[in-house]
């Protein structure tokens, strides 16, 4: 890393970006150039790293998303200053949401011209400083390599967010001398230390104690890769397990022990286990709204155990019993120390085991009486259910699946059966359409030779579509699904129930464009699939292509909705299973009975 | 009204202001007043920040605070541990016939008179804030006609300061 000789060398603020994007380890950068970043593509030309022409900057910023999830180093895209970095705004937040590692390099006009409205000027740090986790305004050339260096430490540290350095064109095109590594410069920059033992012990006797105790998993598991941790804890005190939509393969799904995704459109199990419980152990987890519905009739009778790195997390909007701040890589593995210690301290006749037990097997009939349900009739039209569901048997879990926002994304989730972390990406907080393609083309370069396989709906599809050129350009063999109902589905869905089918703006259309003629146009392999007998030998074919992207039509049905379903705002007490259950099944749920 | 005093040590760099305000907006907290200026140390500038609790989860702004990379340290002041004080310009119009009540007014306040001309007064007010409201209040019936106030600013009692102690 050190190289003496360096010290002495001058070099222009362009190579010192570049240089210190080389050292930081940055094997790949998705970007578009333009005026105020040229300097910095200049001496890219010559860089030890890829660089990935994108078609637009937002899809630089996804595909850095992509990058990040699939293999969980820090993306980085690089885009120019104006339009270019405004572009890249909505990429910002949704990783901002997500807690997603990225570092997104930006052209700035000349120093001396920041503030008289130059042209393709945007005053950016202002613009990004609510949707970053940080992000600066380099004046001083000599600061790059540190801005760098911090940008990276920032981004990937802690709880894990974007960051943004800003580097006006002058600032690039001047001299500094260059040395790395930098000294970094962040006095107010906390990463929360090891987690109290005090709490973790404390977590460790509540989860013993606890008779119908469930764990509640985020993103977090994931991120601090303590997935074999957590099977650990939970086949330990015999706990049920929920996944958050942005902890999905944090757990096998083939599990006894899992209950799936709670939620908003989470398994009934799930989310009714989460209500009747006495004691949830949040892990990584946020209380998020689209988990905990109403948030005063959430859990009414469950204590809290909320570990997580962020301490603003915690007490946020559910207040703990106990709180673990810290990284879930370490407290995980002493939770499970200290839940091996308590029982054996305190004497096996009362292992947590046995309490458990039948609580475990409560939910298991909660799962087998109320699970996902819908009917593919063998002639009738194509259900998206189905089509992921031979997605899945075909892969058996072996692929990363991608998706956007909406209906395709919930059928994805839910459809999908997991066994691994990193598996599966897509927009969770924020909810962004258009953005399962450029990030499947990241996650597609953060893992060549695996199979990435985007689902994605009609209308984000649309959004983004033309990074399918760069993946062709790029020959990465992305598989695009889509389904294609021809409405702005989950929009549409909620037109249905909540605005008495009064449908407004939602229709998109089946057949403009001809996504197979489209999808030949960027020079990927296009298919159509409209009958259910067809879907497997469908997605054979198109698993099968190595060379280019894919993209199949999947012509699904147009008024499948998503369920269950607990209505925005309303207690998860209310979740409503759906079309496909009757009556006397829906009150017997409402009832938490087992007909 | 309740409040909540934040004492937050800041790295003196551009647009740190910026990231303060901007938390305080997008997540819907209130502010109350805000100071900002140099330490004794030119690295460092320091905000005295009121916060209504009311409406104001204090405990979210002093961990969202902490988020934020140029923020060193944030100490919240109770009210009874710690020196509070604000200063105001406050400019009454003279009834001449009422004057020497007004300077009674400003006296028992220790109100300074810092300008004076034909029709009006300035007063300068260095006040805790609670004075400073029965001030302004006394002064109400005098025909008020401008006020600026510097917003509060806090110190702990004691031999305690700041950068003593954990960094909470």
């Amino acid at each position: 890393m050190f190289d003496r000789k360096e010290l002495l060398v001058h070099v222009t603020g362009a190579q010192a970006l570049v240089k210190s994007l080389e050292n930081q380890g940055v094997e790949v950068v998705f970007g578009l150039p333009g005026g105020a970043i040229l300097p910095a593509y200049d001496p890219l030309r010559d860089a030890g790293l890829r660089h990935v022409l994108v078609r637009h900057e937002q899809g630089a910023g996804h595909a850095a998303e992509g990058y990040a999830w699939a293999t969980g180093r820090t993306g980085v895209c690089m885009v120019t200053s104006g339009p270019g970095a405004t572009n890249l705004v909505t990429a910002l937040a949704d990783a901002y949401m997500d807690s997603v590692p990225v570092v997104a390099i930006t052209g700035q006009v000349p120093t001396a011209m920041i503030g008289t409205d130059a042209f393709q000027e945007s005053d950016i740090t202002g613009i990004t400083g609510p949707v970053t986790k940080h992000n600066e305004l380099v004046t001083d050339p000599q600061r790059i390599p540190a801005a760098i260096a911090e940008a990276f430490h920032i981004a990937g540290t802690g709880r894990p967010g974007p960051v943004l350095v800003d580097l006006p064109k002058d600032v690039l095109q001047a001299t500094l001398r260059w040395s790395w590594p930098p000294v970094m410069d962040l006095p107010g920059y906390k990463v929360p230390g090891p987690p109290d033992p005090a709490a973790i012990t404390a977590a460790a006797r509540v989860l013993r104690a606890a008779r119908r105790p469930v764990l509640y998993v985020g993103g977090g598991v994931i991120k601090s890769g303590s997935h074999e941790a957590l099977l650990e804890l939970a086949e330990l005190a015999n706990v049920p397990v929920t996944t958050t939509l942005m902890a999905r393969g944090a757990f096998p799904d083939a599990h006894p022990l899992a209950l799936g995704m709670p939620g908003m459109h989470g398994m009934y199990a799930a989310v009714t286990a989460l209500q009747e419980c006495d004691l949830i152990v949040a892990l990584g987890a946020r209380f998020d709204d689209r988990v905990t519905g109403k948030l005063a009739a959430f859990a009414p009778h469950a204590k809290v155990v909320h570990a997580d790195i962020d301490p603003a997390e915690i007490g946020k909007n559910r207040s703990p019993d106990v709180a673990i701040t810290g990284d879930l890589a370490a407290t995980l593995p002493e939770l499970v120390t200290a839940l091996r210690a308590v029982t054996s301290s305190e004497g096996p006749a009362d292992t947590a085991p046995a309490n458990t037990g039948d609580w475990v097997r409560t939910c298991a009939a909660w799962k087998r009486a109320y699970p996902l349900r819908y009917t593919q009739e063998p002639d009738g039209p194509l259900k998206p259910q189905h089509v992921v569901e031979q997605l899945s048997a075909l892969t058996g879990g072996d692929a990363v699946i991608v998706a956007g926002v909406g209906q395709h994304q919930m059928h994805a989730s839910q459809h999908y059966s997991f066994t691994k972390p990193r598996s599966w990406i897509n927009s969770g907080g924020l909810g962004t359409m258009g953005f399962a393609v450029p990030a499947a083309m990241g996650a597609q370069i953060g893992r060549p030779g695996e199979l990435v396989v985007a689902i994605d709906g009609d209308g984000c599809f649309q959004m983004t579509a033309q990074e399918l050129a760069t993946c062709a350009i790029e020959g990465l063999p992305i598989k695009v699904l889509i389904f294609n109902n021809g409405f702005l589905g989950m929009v549409r869905q909620w037109q249905e129930l909540f605005y008495d089918e009064r449908y407004s703006e939602v229709h998109l259309g089946t057949s403009i464009p001809d996504y197979v003629k489209l999808a030949e146009a960027y020079g990927c392999a296009g298919f159509r699939c409209e009958a259910p007998g067809d879907v497997a030998a469908v997605l054979e074919k198109a698993l099968a292509v190595t060379d280019t992207p894919v993209v199949v039509d999947f012509r699904t049905h147009d008024v499948e909705g998503v369920f269950p379903m607990v209505p925005a705002g309303q207690p998860n007490d209310g979740i409503v299973l759906g079309p496909e259950f009757s009556a006397a099944e829906q009150a017997a749920a409402t009832r938490r009975e087992v007909p | 009204m309740s409040t909540h005093t934040l004492s937050v040590l800041v790295e003196n760099k551009p647009g740190v202001l910026a990231h303060v305000a901007g938390l305080f907006s997008r997540r819907a907290f209130n502010i109350t007043s805000l100071s900002v200026g140099p330490t004794t140390d030119e690295r460092i500038s320091r905000m005295t920040i009121v916060v209504d609790g009311a409406s104001t989860p204090v405990d979210q702004v002093h961990k969202q605070l902490e988020k934020l990379v140029r923020v060193l340290k944030v100490v919240e002041l109770e009210e009874t541990a710690a020196v509070e004080r604000e200063l105001a310009l406050i400019k009454v119009r003279i009834e001449p016939h009422r004057r020497a009540e007004l300077l009674d007014i400003a006296a028992a306040f220790r109100a300074a008179v810092v300008d004076l001309d034909h029709g009006t007064i300035v007063l300068e007010a260095v006040c805790s804030p609670g004075r400073l409201d029965k001030l302004l209040a006394e002064l109400d019936g005098h025909g008020t006609c401008e006020l600026v106030r510097t917003g509060l600013i806090a110190i702990r009692r004691g031999s305690e300061t700041i950068t003593d102690g954990k960094d909470s």
